[in-house]
């Protein structure tokens, strides 16, 4: 799992004027667990947005795996190759049962004529329902997500990320609302899946950081600002300035 | 067997209605012929609307195509030179008209060309993102447009008072009662072909798309699906339906003009829809046939109630009875349905 | 084409652009404020264009042959607070369940303009019927060589630019207009900002339908009052509504300007029917290029 799997090179984003993102450069590692941190307002949301193609850059390039340009792609295009977003609120399908989300989210061809006359085969059910026992939901697998609690949501949606085995994960905030028991094991799933993916995660929550985090990258005002594991990160002054000197205050 | 008999409650019901209604006289074959052309067109707006979240509000243009294309056929099979023509001046049928003639051409086309436009229409629509009330906007403005165009073109199209007085149809005059007995049966046949297609679709994955379409679009993109494909394809299937009801229609009611194609017309059938209840496919077809009934009632008794009536239908089934006649029966049989669901988790729970 | 051509088709087209921003303004501002759309528009229209015929018709009973064009004046408030006075009474008695639901809207306010059309023809005959159109306004100011440019159309102008000096001093430096603003950006923060925002959706509504108002007593000028008066116009300010971009003033008078100028060239270029068909066309082209609508900007809340 040696290589890098993303190159990002010189991205800028410009909403009316205003920069979100300005010249950003970005390389993620096979099977890398980072975190993007930084101030409100600082880009990090936007930068995982170029990635998964909801928001196009005015210059740059991304490249995925050895050759791949992402930009130019559409975003179910992306997310055929292995780039998988897992939004911050869970959004998932209320008016499909369990099951019915999870067959979405895992079904192998998704062109318009499979979908009709496919039926989805006993190994990938099987793997489904795999995928339920571990994310708990194997009881409620006939009820409409619309009724699940929002932690179910979230389990479900992450199933559902799962199940589209992804190459490169893109999370924004997955701990936010949850509690400390909850943060541990949200935590260890993720660094589990990055045995087999790359995952790179937005997250506000520093101690969560501070736990998980092999590489952090630290955003500002749309650039970057410093990059390295987070003993690194934590005693850099620039960062202690704008960022974290700041942050500890809002937790305490 | 109770299952089977469940899933085709409908199909049931509209063997037994037409059995029923082929041995009434002559008038109410004729009227529940038309019926049963609208509810195939409620079946086509339901799979857009009620299912992938679509509001189209110009059907109306899919339809009118489909009804032209027959009536084309119909005129020019005799060889003579249809009287709008000879009023323009015209010597002979221009080439690409006469081609109508030939009911092996026309009648392809009275569904080919809908779902062409669709296509031409709905793939920079929906390429740009336009989605929602947008969408419905501009399907209207085309309905207005399509229109215009047909009363403007008046030497190929009969102008405002559109294509009328056709006499037989493959050698069977349109004026005998067998050929309206017939028609009427092959109308009955094409809903339930039509039902049961549809059904099957939506029964496969293709339905649970397009319902997370119209819950989640952005969402499924992230999962890999080309959703403005699936949007295309559903818009085009629908326009096809639309076509071939208008093929349909045109025999039985004996005339086609602008009024079809216009916003009116578009937006009636989409109340069709709203009153038996959108997202079920049964819903689409009993309000199609209620609707219609009523209309043909008021205006029998109380010509100048009907738009108030309709008006009113529109105003209760939108902010009373959203769920339409579909939603009323759901809401009475609520109970029944979480018991039924909880037997069959508990089934299920100990098969594995 | 010629210069008279040319100079006539402009004033059309501006005359026009100016009917379609009146009604495209109330649109617009009850479809970013509410969510709501309004296809009963057209039915407002049709009031305003009533109101004419009816003041005319009583002050004519009274006094035959007076100056025409103080009593159309006086129709002007009579149609505005009519039109308004009803929209007031159908955003309080329909609009509010339909918040939030643009297609639910849409179908309801479809089925409210029936109504109203029926109205119109049990109480005015379903035929159209004619306005005097003032003598003040029946010459044209003489431009150059034999142009003039009519009174009529004007006047039309000339209250269209009213009336948007009017909502953009309004919207943007008044206290209550501020409020409008504010429910429109933000309706939850709004609310617990103290802002009595169930008052300024009515307010909003009922202004937006005096508005349409206003654009019948307009094309009462340029041609006859009829029950479907108003249906031929709402299709055009809806279009006005998508290619403009919703809530935003700029964009309504950009889209009225776009549609409303367009129409008169394509449509003596090619005929009428023609013309319509190719507006629509740039009007899809236009969405290729700008999907949010041209006076949108771009952020990151799009959904």
């Amino acid at each position: 799992m040696a290589g890098t799997i993303l190159y990002g090179e010189n991205i800028t984003v410009d909403f009316n004027g205003f920069k979100a993102l300005n010249g950003v450069s970005l390389y993620v590692n096979k099977g890398e667990l980072r975190f993007l941190i930084g101030p409100n307002g600082a880009g990090k949301t936007t930068l995982l947005d170029v990635i998964c193609g909801k928001v196009s850059p005015i210059s740059g390039s991304f490249i995925f795996e050895e050759n791949i340009e992402l930009l130019g792609l559409r975003e179910y295009q992306r997310a055929r190759i292995g780039i998988v977003r897992k939004f911050q609120t869970p959004s998932v399908f209320e008016q499909l049962t369990v099951i019915e989300n999870m067959t979405l989210a895992h079904k192998k061809n998704k062109g318009i004529f499979s979908s009709i006359f496919n039926k989805i085969d006993k190994k990938s059910e099987n793997y489904i329902y795999e995928v339920m026992e571990r994310i708990n939901l194997i009881d409620k697998k006939l009820q409409y997500a619309g009724l699940l609690s929002h932690g179910e949501k979230q389990w479900l949606e992450i199933g559902m990320t799962m199940l589209q085995s992804p190459k490169l994960l893109l999370v924004d905030e997955p701990v936010a609302g949850m509690t400390g028991s909850e943060r541990d094991k949200t935590g260890e799933l993720l660094k589990d899946l990055a045995k087999d993916m790359s995952v790179l995660i937005v997250e506000h929550d520093m101690n969560f950081v501070e736990k998980f985090g092999e590489r952090v990258t630290v955003l500002h005002e749309g650039s970057i600002l410093c990059e390295g594991s987070f003993e690194y990160v934590r005693n850099d002054q620039t960062v202690i300035d704008v960022y974290l000197g700041r942050g500890a205050e809002e937790d305490a | 067997m109770e299952n089977f008999i469940r899933k085709n409650l409908i199909v049931i019901f509209l063997v037994i209605l037409a059995s029923v209604v082929l041995f009434l006289p002559i008038y109410y074959v004729n009227l529940f012929g038309k019926y049963f052309v609208f509810a195939i067109i409620a079946v086509g707006i339901d799979i857009i609307w009620g299912y992938t979240g679509i509001l189209s509000l110009g059907q109306g243009v899919f339809f009118s195509l489909g009804a032209y294309c027959m009536a084309m056929y119909l005129k020019l099979q005799t060889g003579a030179l249809p009287d709008f023509m000879v009023w323009s001046g015209f010597k002979s049928v221009p080439y690409f008209l006469s081609l109508f003639a030939n009911a092996w051409f026309a009648i392809p086309m009275a569904i080919i060309l809908p779902m062409l436009l669709a296509v031409i229409i709905s793939v920079p629509i929906f390429r740009s993102n336009i989605k929602g009330v947008y969408f419905s906007i501009l399907t209207e403005a085309l309905a207005l447009v399509f229109s215009l165009v047909f009363i403007a073109q008046q030497s190929y199209t009969g102008g405002s008072s559109g294509i009328t007085d056709f006499q037989s149809l493959f050698g069977y005059s349109l004026g005998s009662s067998d050929t309206i007995r017939g028609l009427f049966l092959i109308t009955a046949a094409v809903l339930i072909g039509i039902y049961l297609l549809i059904e099957w679709m939506l029964s496969s994955q293709l339905g649970k798309i397009l319902v997370a379409i119209r819950d989640g679009e952005n969402r499924l993109k992230f999962l890999g699906y080309d959703t403005i494909r699936y949007k295309v394809f559903i818009f085009t299937l629908s326009a096809g339906i639309m076509g071939l009801a208008g093929a349909l229609f045109v025999p039985q009611i004996g005339i086609v003009s602008p009024a079809t194609f216009g916003i009116f017309f578009s937006i009636e059938m989409v109340i069709w829809v709203a009153v038996g209840g959108r997202g079920t496919l049964i819903g689409a077809i009993i309000g199609a046939i209620v609707v219609s009934g009523i209309k043909t009632f008021s205006s029998g008794i109380f010509p100048e109630g009907w738009l108030y009536i309709l008006g009113g239908l529109f105003i209760l089934v939108t902010i009373v009875f959203p769920g339409g006649i579909m939603g009323i029966w759901k809401r009475y049989k609520v109970f029944e349905q979480v018991n039924l669901d909880k037997k069959f988790l508990k089934d299920l729970n100990e098969e594995k | 084409m010629t210069l008279d051509t040319f100079l006539s088709l402009t004033t059309n087209g501006l005359s026009v652009s100016s009917i379609l921003l009146l009604v495209g303004l109330g649109l617009s501002v009850t479809f970013g404020i509410m969510g709501v759309i309004n296809f009963a528009i057209g039915g407002f229209i049709m009031i305003g264009g009533y109101m004419v015929y009816v003041v005319q018709g009583i002050i004519f009973a009274h006094y035959a042959g007076n100056d025409s064009f103080a009593i159309f004046l006086l129709a002007l408030p009579f149609a505005f607070f009519a039109a308004g006075f009803i929209g007031f009474i159908l955003e309080k008695s329909l609009i509010r369940f339909l918040y939030a639901k643009p297609y639910e809207s849409m179908l309801a306010t479809w089925g409210v303009s029936l109504i109203f059309q029926q109205l119109a023809r049990n109480v005015f005959g379903s035929n159209n019927v004619v306005v005097n159109t003032p003598v003040m306004l029946s010459g044209g100011l003489h431009v150059i060589g034999g142009f003039q440019i009519p009174y009529n159309r004007l006047f039309i102008l000339s209250l269209s630019i009213v009336a948007i000096v009017g909502v953009y001093c309004y919207l943007y430096r008044t206290n209550s207009g501020r409020k409008i603003r504010a429910v429109m950006q933000n309706r939850n923060m709004s609310a617990c900002l103290g802002i009595p925002t169930g008052r300024i959706d009515s307010f909003t509504f009922a202004f937006g339908s005096g508005l349409a108002g206003i654009a019948g007593c307009a094309l009462s000028l340029l041609g006859p009052i009829g029950p479907s008066m108003g249906e031929h116009y709402i299709v055009d300010a809806f279009m006005v509504v998508v290619l403009g971009g919703v809530g935003s003033l700029a964009g309504t008078i950009g889209g009225s300007l776009v549609i409303g100028m367009l129409s008169p060239y394509l449509e003596f270029i090619t005929t009428s029917s023609m013309g319509r068909a190719l507006v629509f066309i740039f009007v899809i082209i236009l969405l290729q290029w700008k999907p949010e609508g041209l006076f949108v900007l771009r952020n990151r809340a799009l959904d």
